[in-house]
């Protein structure tokens, strides 16, 4: 137990990493092993998330799922023009999940969530070529969702439930393109906040006109994280009332964007399950990410973001192959929300295709090990970042970025 | 088994981690840039303070590591180019010793008084490079401040014993490889593959920043009898430039030659206007009429005398040029004081008069003023009241006619004026023509820096994120000293070099992006 406890607290400290934006898609090894569909599968409490209105039909009185997944992923940055280059060196990312759901009545069921759907870590080489706009970014989000879902009757149910969001961020950067102190090195800030707490919800909505057909639409609510009391600590600063940095307390906000999910689930040929899910992120609602220092003297930073809404299309297939094991493949298409001229290497996240895999091994009646990979592939992109100002004249930042990620991940589900 | 699991996880974790990303062709893979037909695998650069990267008033390690050449060949080393050494100071403040005794001050920086107005000082700390603790060279960057054309072909210039008695430089003799050796040996003996020569600026820069205090020496063609302020004779030029690229191209060296910039387009000469009295000046404004008076004594004298462009008035509503002494004009000292006491004025105040407004006249806008002179312009000038007195006159009076720039003519360093310009500028245009000559003659690059600085001067060069002038300070070319570049001034000259080459050898070396380069640094002392 103990080891259980430290290995979650482990997690906790490094939740992690992914999909456009800075929304990590990696809420169950089921369904990511089916391209992350979800919001119509019946298979297990992965549904706390993907759509709670299910919860109420699943076989099982009791369904728990826990895992986590391994995220390493990579950016290298160069600028043709100049010669620069960089890539990143990101430690490795540990998104996980819990969710137990809990059949009361026939009619009723009730369920519990832990997860972590946002998140980033990108390190660059420390004075990179894009350091003025990030050297690294640390940011977590953990969400707690206490869930009831209804049934209506064999065809429709509902399900739902609030959600506590308690999230960090830390963040570092320099300056500007040339500032230092006298011995040459970079001015620099770190940006940190910590227990930053929001709250938000999560609904759905399922329909079974047959047995092997499900019909299921998910809606999870935008929640703006307000960091009211995050530390500003400024280093390397020159010796001078022209450069007025001094370490002074900090507002600033990070929407966590809303999420619209759609999908359809159908069982054919008896051991075969096919999977199809659009989602829509409503990510304008992040048009900037301002910080508002305490002190006067410094000025405040704003730093323009301007996403637009987003969509990602996911398929899935299961094939039950023995009794023993169960496996699966999927597909996905995760647009970026990043708009042309506005590509920040903090999240330098162009269009990605997914590529999934997964199996369950039945261990006993009771047990199942779940295991998924993930290979998220992204074009090489030649793209800038034009909104930053140096005494009122833009320098866009420009150059190629190319990424990836492999994920892989592990799960155990035990029903009773 | 529970082994053979761990190990197995532990190779897939190495393997995922080391799957990185790659693009289809990486800038760092070998033939992604390349040299084109030029051979940089030994690059060497000679020259003076702009070859050294010397800015704001000294040479230090940061300003060196921002040097032209520097910034060349580690764009250079992208395509394949060889490695570039340099004779780094021993720390980042600039001072410079002999034997333990400051020949050098350290660097400027960007200081605030008590109102926040910024203002060059100088940086504090106790330097700790001393000339006769050696950087033995020679370097890729031979690059001597406060070097001319003749002195990079002169035997005994790096021979330290010669250096306070004005022989020998200390830069030089940091890194000589002999007390006899040359700067031009010393760069030869390297071999280098390809250079960049840009010598002369201090021919005529001495000259310039002394307000020509300095003897125009054209016509004398032996440089050993020159001072530290003359310019230089052309011929004498000439045949130094040849030397240095004779011995440079020896061996068969490509490279590339720069030619002077104008030096009256850099701040040390433009940031100080003539027009420098403010008649809202309180310490300045109400004396204004009876300077008017006094002077409309002069002035009779100077009509009467038939030099009346000479005479001398303050404006009570724009600002006046201040009053200096300009050498090239006919010292009418006697006839003044003649015609004074002639006129009714006591003979011992027209003697005075006489001598002190003998070679005076009222700038125009066409005179320079120099940087230096900002703090001196208005103030009483303590030597000549003490001269005064000595010459009688009372304390009060001798400090109402030491007022420099005002009662007292601005002394001949503190102005380059028009025809001392036109000494300078003649120089330097048959300094240019030989270079541009040489250039053409050997096949040489030309990177026209006269032209460029030119640009910067008028309408600026803009780059990613600014614009890039001379205005002193904030212009972002000119470091605090008013004359050498700062780290993006020099990035600028290194993009214009790398061009060029990518231009004439059919190469693809990257240039930089200036922006990411260092202006001026601020700093307060007395602080970290």
């Amino acid at each position: 137990m103990k080891k259980l406890v430290f290995l979650a607290v482990c997690m906790l400290a490094s939740a992690m990493v992914y999909a456009g934006g800075y929304r990590v898609s990696l809420q169950g090894n089921k369904s990511l092993a089916m391209g992350h569909t979800g919001v119509a599968l019946i298979d297990s409490s992965e549904l706390v998330f993907f759509n709670p209105a299910g919860l109420v039909y699943l076989e099982n009185k009791l369904n728990v799922s826990a895992g986590g997944f391994g995220v390493f992923s990579n950016v290298v940055y160069q600028n043709e023009t100049t010669g620069a280059f960089a890539e990143t060196d990101s430690p490795v990312g540990t998104p996980f999940y819990f969710y137990a759901s809990y059949q009361a009545t026939d009619w009723l069921a009730f369920g519990l969530g832990v997860y972590t759907p946002y998140g980033s870590r990108v390190e660059y080489e420390d004075d990179w070529a894009g350091s003025h706009l990030v050297n690294n970014i640390e940011l977590a989000a953990i969400f707690v969702q206490p869930t009831v879902s209804f049934k209506i009757d064999d065809v429709l149910s509902v399900g739902g439930g609030p959600i506590y969001v308690t999230g960090s961020v830390n963040f570092n950067r320099n300056l500007s393109r040339t500032l230092t102190d006298l011995d040459g090195n970079r001015s620099e800030v770190t940006i940190d906040a910590s227990g930053v707490n929001g709250w938000g919800w999560n609904a759905g909505i399922m329909v079974r006109p047959t047995e092997d057909l499900t019909i299921g639409a998910n809606y999870r609510s935008e929640i703006i994280l307000e960091a009211d009391d995050a530390d500003a600590d400024f280093e390397n600063i020159p010796n001078s009332p022209l450069t007025p940095f001094a370490d002074t307390a900090a507002k600033a906000s990070l929407p966590l964007p809303a999420e619209m999910t759609v999908g359809i689930s159908y069982k054919f040929c008896e051991k075969w399950t096919a999977a199809f899910d659009y989602n829509r992120a409503f990510w304008d609602v992040y048009e900037s990410l301002d910080i508002d220092f305490a002190d006067p003297n410094i000025p405040d930073s704003f730093n323009q973001r301007n996403y637009k809404n987003a969509s990602t299309v996911r398929f899935g297939l299961q094939y039950d192959a023995t009794k023993m094991f169960t496996l699966r493949a999927g597909w996905y298409f995760d647009e970026s929300p990043v708009q042309d001229g506005f590509f920040a290497p903090e999240t330098p996240r162009n269009d990605s295709n997914g590529y999934t895999a997964g199996l369950t091994v039945n261990l006993s009646d009771r047990f199942q090990l779940d295991a998924s990979f993930l290979y998220l592939h992204f074009k090489e992109v030649e793209a800038s970042y034009d909104p930053y100002f140096e005494n009122g004249v833009a320098a866009p930042f420009s150059g190629k970025y190319k990424s990836n990620a492999f994920i892989p991940g592990f799960g155990l589900t035990y029903k009773m | 088994m529970k082994n053979t699991f761990k190990y197995i996880a532990l190779a897939a974790v190495v393997a995922l981690a080391s799957c990185e990303p790659e693009f289809e062709n990486t800038v760092t893979d070998e033939g992604f840039y390349d040299t084109g037909s030029a051979n940089l695998s030994n690059y060497v650069a000679v020259g003076n303070s702009l070859t050294a990267g010397f800015a704001d008033g000294a040479l230090y390690i940061s300003g060196q590591n921002n040097s032209y050449p520097n910034i060349m060949a580690g764009q250079f080393a992208l395509a394949g180019g060889g490695a570039f050494t340099q004779p780094l100071m021993d720390d980042d403040l600039g001072g410079l010793l002999l034997g333990g005794t400051p020949v050098a001050a350290n660097r400027f920086v960007l200081s605030t008084d008590a109102n926040g107005n910024p203002f060059p000082a100088v940086l504090e700390g106790n330097p700790t490079t001393d000339v006769t603790t050696s950087a033995a060279g020679p370097y890729n960057n031979m690059g001597v401040p406060g070097a001319k054309s003749y002195h990079l072909v002169a035997p005994g210039y790096g021979d330290a014993s010669g250096i306070l008695a004005g022989t020998a430089n200390p830069y030089f003799a940091r890194m000589a490889t002999s007390a006899g050796t040359t700067v031009a040996g010393d760069a030869a003996a390297l071999s280098p593959s390809f250079f960049s020569l840009w010598i002369g600026n201090n021919d005529i820069l001495g000259y310039a920043t002394s307000g020509g205090s300095g003897v125009d020496q054209t016509g004398n063609l032996d440089p050993t009898t020159y001072g530290g302020n003359d310019i230089t004779d052309p011929n004498v030029f000439g045949a130094s430039y040849t030397a240095v690229l004779d011995a440079l191209m020896v061996g068969g060296a490509e490279g590339i030659v720069i030619n002077l910039p104008d030096v009256t387009s850099i701040p040390f000469f433009t940031t100080v206007p003539a027009a420098a009295l403010d008649p809202t000046n309180p310490d300045f404004g109400p004396q204004i009429p009876t300077l008017n008076a006094t002077y409309g004594l002069l002035n009779q004298a100077f009509a009467f005398l038939g030099v009346p462009e000479r005479s001398i008035q303050f404006s009570t509503n724009a600002a006046s040029t201040v009053v200096i002494n300009d050498d090239s004009l006919t010292n009418i000292s006697a006839e003044l004081t003649q015609t004074l006491a002639a006129g009714g004025l006591d003979l011992p105040t027209a003697t005075i008069f006489g001598l002190q407004y003998g070679q005076a006249r009222q700038a125009t806008e066409n005179d320079l003023m120099v940087l230096t002179s900002a703090s001196v312009i208005g103030q009483l000038n303590a030597d000549r009241m003490a001269e005064l007195m000595a010459l009688g006159l009372p304390q009060a009076d001798a400090a109402q006619l030491s007022v420099n720039g005002i009662t007292y003519p601005m002394e001949d360093q503190w102005v380059l004026s028009t025809s001392e310009q036109a000494s300078v500028a003649t120089a330097a245009a048959a300094y240019n023509a030989t270079i541009e000559a040489l250039a053409a003659a050997r096949n040489l690059i030309l990177i026209d820096a006269k032209g460029e600085l030119a640009q910067v001067a008028s309408t600026g060069i803009p780059y990613n994120g600014g614009l890039l002038t001379d205005t002193f300070v904030t212009g972002g070319a000119f470091s605090l000293d008013g004359v050498h570049p700062t780290g993006r001034g020099y990035a600028y000259v290194a993009n214009l070099a790398i061009e060029a080459i990518n231009r004439k050898y059919s190469a693809n070396i990257p240039t930089v992006d200036i922006g990411n380069y260092p202006t001026v640094q601020v700093h307060n002392n007395g602080g970290n």
